[in-house]
């Protein structure tokens, strides 16, 4: 399905948030998720499902004062 | 046992430096930095995943450090809304009780909302958060802040990054003597020089970044900080002299000598 991803048009097969974190995250760390301006918690990831034209945000942590 | 620990909310502290981790050179620079100044409150900020930038090696070090916790700011958020939101990604990352509420729309001078500021405090701190506002040096802020429940107020010396030093002493001093909260200088120092007397006029704490991240040996410049910060806070213990307009004599001034 097509949704927004950080702001741009994305592609994904993955039907939830969970499946889509591992297919564009992978291995490479924690992220916090944004779906539609609300924070989906990790136990609550792989129940979330993703519907076509969602808005997906993927955070971490960079250095700041 | 710590009788001058630094206290906020119902966490308690023996560092009063705290230190940003933003504009180092690699996250390796920045770790030794955060050692070296031995600070236990460390800032970070929030940005998107981006696969080509490997994010945890700046996470990894901070959280295998002993004795530091992250204190994670809401830089980018324009308002409170967007503050308080940033506050909840930032736990969802590492657990965090404490934010530091930081709403700068404009990007030239960085300076603090003050009501976009209030508000996201006041709802944060009712939910429960160690709350850490950076605001201007503005006393009658300071003070709601405090009744909002913040566990401290982080007044500016200067403009972010500007190394302008501590150019609102005047209303620090008005802050630190209406304030029940622990005061932080937060923004704008360049020397430890100007750290030290932010906590000899009884500021309880200064955050720096740029000063230490900038300089040409970061982890030698957050030694340098971490001495200074203890200088001042020591002077204001020992109890600072009283200035005069005239000369004091040291010694008699003796007839004999004539």
């Amino acid at each position: 399905m097509n949704l927004m991803l950080n702001g741009e048009p994305a592609e994904t097969s993955a039907l939830t948030v969970a499946e889509l974190v591992r297919e564009h995250v992978g291995a490479q760390g924690r992220v916090a998720v944004v779906l539609n301006d609300a924070v989906v918690p990790a136990a609550s990831q792989a129940a979330t499902r993703l519907s076509a034209g969602d808005r997906v945000e993927l955070l971490v942590f960079a250095g700041g004062g | 046992m710590n009788d001058d620990a630094l206290i906020f909310g119902d966490q308690s502290f023996s560092s009063r430096l705290l230190l940003g981790t933003g504009k180092f050179s690699d996250a390796e620079v920045m770790a030794r930095a955060v050692a070296a100044s031995g600070a236990q409150l460390v800032t970070v900020a929030l940005r998107r995943f981006d696969r080509d930038r490997p994010h945890d090696t700046l996470l990894a070090p901070l959280m295998a450090m002993r004795g530091v916790t992250l204190m994670p700011n809401t830089s980018g958020a324009r308002t409170a809304e967007e503050a308080i939101q940033a506050a909840r990604i930032a736990r969802e990352l590492c657990g965090s009780r404490f934010v530091k509420v930081e709403i700068h729309p404009n990007p030239r001078h960085l300076m603090p909302d003050p009501i976009e500021t209030f508000n996201a405090s006041r709802a944060l701190a009712a939910d429960g958060w160690i709350v850490m506002p950076y605001i201007p040096a503005d006393p009658v802020l300071a003070k709601r802040l405090e009744e909002v429940g913040c566990a401290s107020v982080m007044p500016l010396g200067s403009a972010i990054g500007s190394g302008q030093g501590l150019a609102t002493s005047e209303m620090l001093k008005i802050i630190v003597r209406e304030s029940r909260i622990p005061v932080v200088v937060d923004a704008g120092l360049r020397a430890p020089s100007q750290a030290a007397a932010a906590l000899e006029l009884g500021c309880s704490a200064v955050l720096v970044n740029t000063a230490v991240a900038a300089a040409d040996d970061p982890p030698a410049m957050a030694a340098a900080f971490a001495q200074a910060v203890a200088a001042g806070r020591q002077a204001w213990r020992a109890g600072l002299m009283a200035a005069a307009d005239e000369a004091q004599a040291s010694s008699p001034l003796t007839a004999f000598l004539k």
